[in-house]
């Protein structure tokens, strides 16, 4: 019998990201740049609400849910009661929230961080079909997107020994 | 600790490589720790590597966006000067520790 478990280090990941809200679309980021600073391929797929993040009018603009969120918590630590989610403002006031803590920790904006990663070789695409759906146009896309694919196109760049395909 | 004698000299590496004492690096040894990694050293990859001592000195968490902030190189410039580990390589062959960053 063979006992050889040898790990072989990766090689590609493929992400997706079907999601806009900070935490989503952060965390598709930060996976893809610390791929990319490995030295491991990366190809971004960003579908439905995940278009956000590439759609140069929203890119800098995402949110993070105030409600339904269980673990959101005032700062200190107290319970953030689900009905002050919903009064105006409170939404905009927790993402700056957010964002100001990210920055302080050297993350930088939506933009940047695309940039970024592209630099490092990764790839960005948008989702068809996603598009279609929310009448987006190639032109409303940020500029460093490497094109518009369909699942298909998507999954026929995920081949490879060892690639693992990620859905934030 | 284990000890590692690069271009003449011992120094003490931790298990990745990485120097654990900055002071006992020099020129030569960055020579060597980038020719095992396969990069030929140049003035520009010196450039890049004082920064990074600086900044670890200064006690400075250090990320590739610092880096290409730094007016030395942008970070394309960073990935081509250091391919597939433009911080951990460039890190590792400036005798500082293996940066803990994630950007």
């Amino acid at each position: 019998m063979n006992t050889e478990t040898q790990e072989r280090p990766l090689k590609k990941v493929c992400i997706i990201c079907a999601k806009g809200t900070i935490e989503d679309v952060y965390a598709t980021l930060v996976l893809a740049n610390g791929a990319v600073m490995e030295g491991i391929e990366v190809k971004l797929f960003f579908t439905f609400f995940g278009l956000d993040a590439i759609t140069k009018k929203q890119m800098n603009k995402i949110h993070t849910g105030t409600v339904g969120n269980p673990a959101m918590r005032m700062p200190g630590g107290l319970p953030f009661p689900s009905i002050l989610g919903i009064l105006p403002g409170v939404e905009a006031g927790v993402s700056a929230m957010m964002k100001s803590q990210m920055a302080k920790l050297d993350i930088p904006s939506v933009d940047e961080f695309l940039e970024m990663i592209t630099a490092g070789g990764g790839e960005v695409y948008a989702c068809k079909l996603a598009m279609d759906m929310f009448k987006l146009e190639a032109k409303d896309l940020w500029d460093g997107c490497s094109g518009v694919l369909t699942v298909g196109d998507f999954y026929a760049m995920c081949g490879g020994e060892n690639t693992q395909i990620i859905f934030t | 600790m284990a000890q590692k004698t690069i271009a003449g000299i011992t120094v003490d590496v931790t298990n990745e490589g990485y120097l654990e004492n900055p002071a006992q690096w020099n020129k030569e040894i960055a020579i060597e720790i980038a020719g095992e990694i396969g990069i030929e050293l140049t003035e520009l990859h010196f450039e890049v590597l004082e920064f990074l001592r600086k900044e670890h000195e200064a006690g400075t968490q250090l990320s590739i966006r610092k880096v290409g902030n730094s007016g030395i190189v942008d970070i394309k410039g960073l990935y081509t000067l250091f391919p597939g580990g433009p911080l951990k390589y460039s890190a590792k062959i400036a005798g500082i520790p293996k940066p803990v960053s994630c950007v």
